[in-house]
């Protein structure tokens, strides 16, 4: 351990909130495939996705050990070469689930704006820590949405809308730390609701069609409807005490779309019922405010923003994808931070919270 | 350190603060939200799930057979398969309708349209898309089963009928029931089912339907069969066993081939039908699954009327038939003595109108008194007749004696006939009755209209001395209605001796029909359809010319069996007519010998030789591909001959 650093610092709490969630994952991940046949791509699922947290831990303490100022010392750096990624996976990636957003790297596809992301929130924690006031100017302000629009705007390009859209909280919740001021706040509110109609100009067919069904989820029991149907169905169906891992028809019968994947929680919803899922909320309540609580102990501005930016990625994550299985948010190809089945997002969140050990260890070090 | 950093460690707690607050209330706000689907509404998404999971498909009951007096098999059923579709998950219908249509071969328009009709059933019971299933089909739903788990298929059991309309309208036909038919039964029936339409199908279809049984399997979300939960077997339905003799129906067919007209053949002592027959006749088969509309309006539009069975429907003036009616009102009523005497010049006037003999051509029947009138058939006699008796007196003993009402046979669609009276002329043409009527009654003609059955009924009855039995085609039928109009020993004795002439005497009406040894007794009948001098003027057209008739029974007191037949614009009941009754009797007593002969076993081996036999192979031919190598006649296992052998 380097000086200062001590292993009675680091973060123990988190790291078994964040462990317990995966395991809840693991179990889920497994009950949703066990029926699949040896051939299947599905087939040991579970196991692989305990490789992919392991990796992650591994990350996780990886980057918990470099100090976060020299991360930040290279933030132009590291926006040059997401946005180089981000147009090199335009140019050369693979398409899966409509969207070209992958690359493969020695065998592995890889969702490059899960990195971004992260390179994102340094960027970002950077950029705020340097505007050094409690009361954000609107230039300022731009110059923050000009430097996530940036990547968002070529994440559209693939097109990933969701994936764009999980960098907005990003930047909202550093300029709401950053001394936003109110009357900002309820113009910036008011120019949302008056440019939506316009926006949904933009908005492809299919995205229309989701958000009319979400809207009117009786009108249409065809696609997009289909899915959240099938997954509030599952989760009703579950009741208060659950059908038993490995006995949800809705799961085991296939219903619920991708379930071993953004659907996870409906499955787990299912199967353990309520119970399941209050305990699941409050492991993420839990992770949630203990983030925020690490952010409150920060050393320094940069630090605080940093361990706000994951919580907010997180955060947006979490809810999204929830409100989902409830129909509450309209089908988005959101995962489930940590509880999913996938390798990009699960390396993500690792090395999120990685930064935010590191934010954590250096408390103390003046 | 980077120049960047600021010295600033004061970091914004309030506002960090208010995000956890946000963070508690956002988690709160979700777990409402699951509280309310979990706990409040689990009871209907957990029903939503047992139906996504569930599905229930019917086992179809076969239908009973149809069997003749000897418990032949007529009627029986072969397997098929029938295409399901399930509707259950609109996403998977929606996308997977074309490749549905493409593979099955019909449009995606005409499965819409059934989807459309069958909107009131509860979507989780599949519909019938495709009754009859081909191999191409079959194999097109087994290679699809996981990339569109929309179809499946449903063994059925389809009729199968004798060939080239043989007892065609007597059986009838099965059909898909009807929207209204469904409405009628309750529950019982859904969309798709089949059910009798015509015939006995229709008359004993109760019987013949047996109860639907049921499967209720688990399936993933492919439709793919994973459990199976419960298996009601399906009751089959209980056969029928008919009245009808088939060797007699296969020779009264044969005798009737292309022509067009019925035959039905009685037991006048129990009312049994023995044999029934309408030409022409449709081929049921063709509407055992689902009729094209083209050819069901070409059938209904036929000018020769291919689907009425002409054996209780047809309406027609019964002819010369009616004279025996007349004798035994005449008998009967004594208003005229017995041994009434008639000159017969040819020709007559009546009322200022001349009335003419049906051997006018030729000259006249003479001197004549009723045994001969009957024999020779003298209009002339009849007319003076009918001209003493009065319509209400004809009428009263045509009623009394089965006409002009319907037999009670247990068919739909039964005909009464019509017996004019001075009462019905009044109150239905609202017009007077004019004597000159009469006279055209007294010989079967005017407005008297009567059905080949009725006639059967009506000369079987007069012949058994008063007793009219209800004629039915179910063997077993219970309370056979029987009605008594006694008529005097002397009058049955005088009426069956002029019809036992009209067969056997010399100069007797079917004197060419005559059976060596058997007491065949008969009337012959032609009927004009157009006024002998109309008929001159339009030619020898075909539609114009007469319709003959012919009842004929044996032996001339308490008859076996009584036959009655029609053949249209035969011309002569002597020639066209009459020979069909005679080929029938005959063949009832060829049987019946061989029976007495033999007491208590029936000898099949010497029908599967003979000429009915290949007769009976040619109405119902081979087997259909699909079905079990089972011909109409059974092989001969009954227990009498096999105890023979």
């Amino acid at each position: 351990m380097r000086e200062g650093t001590h292993l009675r610092d680091f973060d123990w709490a988190l790291l078994l909130i964040v462990l317990a969630i995966c395991s809840l994952g693991i179990v889920e991940i497994y009950s949703a495939t066990q029926s699949a046949p040896p051939s299947s791509r599905l087939a040991g699922l579970h196991w692989k996705q305990l490789w992919w947290v392991l990796i992650g831990v591994a990350c996780m303490l990886a980057l918990s050990r470099i100090d976060y100022h020299r991360v930040l010392d290279q933030a132009p750096l590291l926006y040059l070469v997401g946005l180089a990624g981000l147009v090199l996976v335009l140019l050369i990636g693979e398409t899966k689930y409509g969207s070209r957003s992958w690359i493969e790297i020695g065998g592995r596809t890889l969702q490059v704006s899960e990195l971004v992301k992260l390179i994102i929130i340094v960027v970002l924690a950077r950029f705020y820590s340097e505007v050094r006031t409690d009361r954000l100017s609107l230039l300022d302000m731009a110059k923050a949405g000009a430097l996530v629009g940036l990547p968002v705007g070529l994440i559209l390009l693939q097109p990933d809308f969701g994936t764009a859209v999980m960098f907005l909280p990003i930047a909202v919740v550093g300029a709401f730390l950053s001394g936003i001021q109110w009357k900002h706040m309820v113009a910036f509110a008011l120019i949302a609701a008056l440019l939506l109609p316009v926006g949904w100009y933009f908005l492809k067919p299919y995205q229309k069609e989701r958000i009319n069904t979400f809207l009117r989820p009786e009108e249409n029991l065809q696609g997009a409807g289909y899915q959240t149907q099938q997954a509030k169905i599952a989760v009703g169906s579950g009741g208060f005490w659950g059908k038993g891992i490995g006995k949800g028809t809705q799961n085991q019968g296939g219903f619920i779309p991708v379930r071993w994947s953004d659907f996870i929680l409906a499955a787990l919803a299912e199967e353990t019922g309520f119970i399941g899922v209050l305990v699941t909320l409050l492991l993420y309540m839990f992770l949630l405010l203990r983030l925020v609580q690490n952010a409150q102990g920060a050393k320094d501005r940069s630090g605080m923003y940093i361990v706000m930016g994951v919580a907010a990625v997180l955060g947006v994550h979490v809810f999204v994808n929830v409100g989902m299985m409830i129909g509450y948010v309209p089908v988005t190809g959101i995962p489930l931070p940590l509880m999913s089945y996938g390798g990009s997002s699960t390396l993500f969140v690792f090395m999120a919270l990685g930064l935010v050990m590191n934010v954590r260890l250096k408390r103390f070090v003046n | 350190m980077s120049s960047w950093i600021g010295n600033d460690q004061k970091l914004p707690q309030g506002r960090l603060a208010a995000i956890s607050y946000l963070i508690a209330a956002g988690t709160l706000f979700l777990l409402i939200g699951f509280w309310k689907l979990q706990i409040i509404q689990s009871d209907h998404y957990g029903q939503l799930a047992e139906r996504n999971r569930i599905r229930s498909l019917p086992i179809i009951a076969p239908r009973g057979q149809i069997l003749d007096r000897e418990k032949r098999v007529i009627v029986d059923n072969y397997p098929s398969f029938s295409v399901l579709l399930l509707r259950e998950d609109p996403k998977l219908l929606e996308e997977g309708l074309p490749l549905v249509a493409e593979g099955l071969g019909i449009t995606i328009e005409e499965i819409q349209q059934q989807i459309e009709a069958s909107k009131s059933i509860p979507k989780f019971q599949p519909i019938q898309i495709k009754p009859e299933a081909s191999q191409a089909d079959i194999a097109f739903i087994e290679s699809h089963r996981a990339d569109l788990p929309l179809l499946e298929l449903l063994m059925v059991h389809r009729r199968r009928y004798p060939r080239d309309g043989f007892l065609a309208h007597a059986i009838g036909y099965v059909g898909e029931v009807s929207e209204k038919q469904i409405e009628a039964s309750g529950d019982k029936l859904r969309p798709g089912d089949f059910v009798g339409k015509s015939g006995l199908e229709r008359q004993y279809n109760e019987t013949l339907m047996g109860t639907d049984g049921m499967r209720r399997i688990v399936v993933n979300s492919v439709g793919k069969e994973v459990e199976k939960l419960e298996h009601v077997e399906a009751q089959a339905g209980q056969n029928i066993q008919l009245t009808i003799d088939y060797d007699l129906q296969v020779v009264a067919e044969a005798a009737m081939a292309g022509q067009k007209g019925a035959v039905v053949a009685l037991d006048p002592r129990t009312g049994e039908v023995l044999a029934m027959v309408s030409q022409p006749a449709p081929d049921p088969n063709s509407f055992a699954i689902r009729i094209p509309a083209q050819e069901w309006k070409q059938l209904n539009e036929d000018p020769d009327k291919p689907l009425l069975n002409r054996a209780i429907q047809a309406q027609l003036a019964p002819g010369s038939v009616f004279k025996i009616v007349m004798s035994t009102a005449m008998l009967e009523s004594k208003v005229i003595p017995e041994d009434y005497s008639v000159y017969c010049p040819g020709y007559a006037d009546f009322y200022g109108r001349v009335f003419k003999c049906w051997v006018f051509d030729k000259g006249g029947h003479g001197h004549v008194k009723l045994h001969d009138a009957i024999v020779h058939s003298c209009d002339i006699f009849f007319y003076n007749v009918g001209k003493r008796l009065g319509i209400d007196r004809i009428s009263y003993y045509a009623n009394q004696l089965g006409l002009g009402r319907r037999t009670g046979i247990d068919l739909p669609g039964e005909m009464e006939g019509l017996v004019p009276s001075e009462e019905w002329k009044k109150r239905v043409l609202r017009q007077p009755w004019y004597p000159g009527e009469t006279i055209s009654v007294a010989v079967g003609q005017g407005a008297l209209i009567t059905t080949p059955l009725q006639l059967a009924r009506t000369i079987g009855g007069i012949a058994l001395g008063g007793v009219f039995k209800q004629p039915h085609l179910l063997m077993d039928a219970k309370a056979v209605k029987e009605e008594t109009f006694t008529i005097n020993e002397h009058t049955t004795e005088v009426v069956t001796q002029a019809m036992f002439g009209v067969v056997n005497q010399e100069g007797g009406t079917a004197k060419g029909s005559r059976l060596e040894g058997i007491e065949f007794c008969g009337k012959t009948g032609t009927a004009q359809l157009i006024s002998s001098d109309g008929l001159k003027k339009v030619g020898k057209q075909k539609q114009f010319s007469d319709n003959a008739w012919f009842v004929g029974y044996a032996p001339r007191r308490n008859p076996e069996i009584v036959v009655s037949v029609l053949v249209e614009h035969g011309l002569h009941g002597s020639s066209a007519a009459a020979p069909v009754a005679r080929d029938i009797i005959k063949r009832y007593y060829e049987k019946k010998g061989a029976r007495d002969k033999q007491q208590y076993t029936v000898d099949y081996k010497r029908y599967e030789l003979s000429d009915s036999q290949e007769l009976a192979q040619a109405a119902l031919g081979p087997a259909p591909a699909a079905s079990t190598p089972k011909t109409a006649l059974p092989p001969p296992q009954r227990k009498g001959a096999s105890a023979q052998r």
